[in-house]
């Protein structure tokens, strides 16, 4: 099988310091890839050359393409970078007013996507809106409120309804937990495992909080200081940690 | 159905002084479909150790395990993931949930991850609720607020809702009653009947003998503790 | 109202111009070739919007510096010139801009729009069909359709290059849901030979159909945020709708009330104290050409 995306030898400096170096792998069609590490650790940084945010320095990013097979992202023109950005890949932001309009109403929002690839009725781009936006679990009677009036857990639930109307392929999340409360946290969790699993995603989530990984991922990357220093099933890595630094990550997580 | 051919395992423990502890060596088995093998030996033997290796989720340093013909040592993950889903099950001691989902529906998700459409999958959840006295005010409950017991025979209902041709049972009667052991002896038995290979561990013997047909000491394998 | 303006003499155009202190229609020579080579380049890509190096004018800005700056840079010493001001050939603004042309550069002007050859309009198209050999040049205040909806030009100008249009239908969208109709009554924007969307300048929706497929050509001029932007004759124009709710050129639901065209764009004039009101024409030239073919309206004298 191919694979949907093959990472070869992605590598990052900012002048002296490493971003992050010779990273490389393979991620299938429906795989969640985990990518966990401390602050400085370089999943940031790797999550945004991966998704086409930042330029890396060496290495190759290839994704197979509908319409033309495995194609090479970082050298691909921007005009086809952003077309992937809007129909096969979705990128959930930490915060959501980085990943939504927040002048435009919660319909308008999640319709966008569909609007940029050529939706035209208006009829049909709102009733698939109020559909998503059941999907995540927001009251269909909010499609035409502005998300400065809702809550963060519902921000970032119209973030994932938002990105995920397209039907991408793969979705890129950067601690897509963070800053919610622990009772949000749990419910969007459950609500991305399931939305994962009912559309058959692909997904890289970076994150240091090993819970989520434990939930979401089937795989798992950990980083220090700009490298990979293990990989493997998530389970594993987590319950049986071989590298020094992943034993003292696993091990500082405090039991509740 | 599944084969252990020289398999070790050793621990290194990086932020205690490197400690290097070589937990289990050389261990060679095999288990064919309809048999049901036992892993016996001393707390601390290695028995759940070496459960956790043949399901992948240890790793292991040295040998092959082999579960249906596929090689497990070395595997991608998405190869692990897929035998776990369709060929190897395993039911652990402890029951770990996803908050907010339903007991009917934690049963039932393994075989929804093998395409079993969801009126079937729910109706064969509920038959094993039923079968193992989960009374059904619970079924739309979540399980994370349920007693041990209780706890257990969802994590037993769930590891036998789908066929597995090959399980890994760890204590699987453990902190039940009487009626309820009996219901889980039964489905052991059942499940050996369609042609299943199972290690169990067993610290109840009269389970033990009841349904393993050959036991395996483990401390034979046990550096230091070999006789 | 039909003879030009100029004032009566034996001194002809050419005579009249080169007497003056100004260059022939007050700009340098050289500022008129860049002013060119930015108009051959908007016509060449229609609906795209080419920066140009804007001077200083007599008028400040907001007061058709941009049109201005085009229509002289057009004109030539044989052309007929008309100015409208929402229609009108009388307001102030399009008195000022005539008369400037008459003085620097000399040219015959007219009221009528079949006569004239470059016609400079404020927010309206005229009424009367143009033809091949016309001009027509449009003022513009904000030349950029996306920038209330993204502030940043550096987005605006990638969107416009990529081809990035989601953002102006959801500004559609948007009206729809709050208002139940698409709110736009001016500025409409449209889809220029299936590539721009540009904005026509303020003129309201009912001239929009005009747009596409005039045998005459389209330049817009936007002085103060220096771009123009043009429309060869006979490109294809398309105001920008959702299927379910399509495009409507709407107008007051009148007749004018001088000379009772049912089909002309309506200004509302309040007559009296006590709010009586009735509705003319905003083309004048349209007006008074019905009237003087003997049509009248309700409240013709």
């Amino acid at each position: 099988m191919t694979p949907l995306l093959s990472v070869s030898g992605v590598s990052k400096r900012y002048g002296p310091h490493i971003g992050c170096a010779d990273v490389s792998f393979d991620l299938y069609p429906g795989e969640v890839m985990g990518i966990v590490g401390e602050s400085g650790s370089g999943k940031s940084t790797l999550l945004n050359c991966l998704a086409g945010h930042l330029p890396p320095d060496a290495g190759r990013v290839v994704f197979d393409t509908r319409s033309e097979g495995p194609k090479d992202t970082v050298t691909m023109s921007e005009p086809e970078r952003r077309m992937l950005g809007r129909t096969d890949w979705a990128f959930v932001h930490q915060h959501a007013r980085d990943g939504l309009r927040m002048g435009v109403s919660a319909g308008g929002n999640v319709g966008e996507r569909l609007m940029a690839v050529g939706a035209r009725h208006y009829g049909d781009i709102r009733g698939k809106a109020t559909d998503w936006l059941e999907r995540v679990e927001i009251d269909a009677a909010r499609v035409d409120d502005r998300p400065t009036t809702f809550s963060g857990g519902m921000q970032q639930r119209l973030q994932i309804a938002r990105n995920l109307v397209t039907g991408p392929r793969l979705v890129f999340m950067d601690e897509p937990t963070g800053g919610l409360d622990v009772s949000v946290q749990a419910r969007l969790l459950d609500l991305l495992r399931g939305l994962v699993r009912d559309m058959g995603l692909a997904a890289i989530i970076v994150t240091h909080d090993l819970a989520v990984v434990r939930l979401l991922a089937d795989r798992l990357m950990v980083m220090k200081d700009g490298h990979v220093v293990e990989t493997g099933l998530t389970d594993q890595v987590l319950d049986d940690p071989q590298h020094a630094y992943s034993q003292l990550l696993v091990s500082s997580v405090l039991q509740v | 159905m599944i084969e252990l051919e020289n398999v070790s395992k050793t621990f290194t423990l990086h932020n205690q002084g490197s400690a290097v502890i070589e937990v289990i060596s050389g261990v060679s088995l095999s288990v064919v479909p309809g048999e049901c093998v036992a892993l016996t030996g001393a707390s601390g033997a290695g028995k759940s150790t070496l459960m956790r290796m043949i399901y992948g989720n240890y790793l292991t340093q040295a040998g092959s395990i082999r579960i249906g013909g596929t090689e497990l040592v070395g595997a991608a993950p998405r190869d692990v993931i897929a035998l776990r889903r369709e060929t190897l099950g395993y039911v652990s001691q402890f029951l770990r949930v996803v908050p907010r989902v339903p007991t009917v529906d934690v049963v039932a998700e393994p075989l929804r991850a093998v395409g079993v459409a969801q009126e079937d999958a729910l109706a064969r959840a509920r038959a094993l609720l039923g079968q193992l006295n989960i009374p059904e005010r619970l079924w739309a409950l979540s399980p994370t607020t349920f007693s041990g017991g209780e706890q257990q025979r969802v994590n037993i209902a769930r590891g036998f809702a789908h066929s597995y041709p090959a399980m890994l049972l760890d204590e699987p009667t453990a902190s039940l009653d009487a009626a309820n052991r009996e219901v889980v002896l039964s489905l052991i038995e059942a499940a050996k009947a369609r042609g299943a290979a199972i290690i169990g561990i067993f610290h109840d013997e009269a389970a033990r003998s009841r349904v393993c047909d050959r036991e395996i000491d483990v401390s034979q394998f046990t550096p230091g503790l070999a006789a | 109202m039909n003879a030009p303006f100029r004032e009566e003499g034996p001194q002809g155009p050419a005579e009249r111009a080169e007497a003056s202190e100004y260059n022939f229609a007050y700009l340098d020579e050289q500022t008129k070739r860049m002013i060119r080579r930015a108009i051959l380049k908007g016509l060449a890509i229609p609906g795209y919007q080419v920066p140009f190096a804007s001077r200083e004018m007599p008028m400040p800005y907001g007061w058709g510096t941009g049109g201005v700056q085009v229509s002289a840079s057009v004109l030539t010493p044989d052309d007929m010139l008309k100015v409208i001001d929402q229609g009108a050939d009388d307001t102030t603004n399009a008195v000022s801009i005539r008369t400037f042309f008459e003085r620097t550069a000399g040219v015959e002007t007219t009221t009528q729009t079949s006569d004239a050859t470059i016609i400079q309009t404020r927010h309206r198209i005229p009424e009367a069909p143009l033809t091949e050999g016309q001009i027509l040049v449009y003022q513009v205040p904000i030349p950029e359709p996306l920038r209330f909806l993204e502030p940043r030009e550096s987005e605006t100008r990638k969107m416009h290059s990529l081809e990035e249009y989601g953002l102006m239908h959801v500004k559609l969208y948007e009206d729809i849901s709050r208002h139940g109709h698409i709110a736009t009554s001016y500025a409409y924007p449209v889809r220029v030979e299936g590539r721009y969307v540009m904005d026509p300048s303020p003129i309201p929706k009912f001239d929009n159909p005009k747009l596409g497929d005039m045998p005459a050509i389209q330049l817009f001029g936007a002085g103060r945020e220096q771009r123009i932007y043009a429309l060869p004759p006979y490109t294809q124009v398309v105001s920008l709708d959702f299927e379910d709710h399509p495009f409507e050129p709407s107008k007051a639901d009148h007749c004018c009330g001088l000379c009772g065209s049912a089909e002309s764009y309506l200004d509302e004039v309040i007559v009296d104290d006590s709010g009586g009101r009735m509705f003319v024409c905003s083309d004048t030239d349209y007006c008074e050409a019905r009237r003087a073919a003997g049509h009248k309206g309700a409240f013709a004298a």
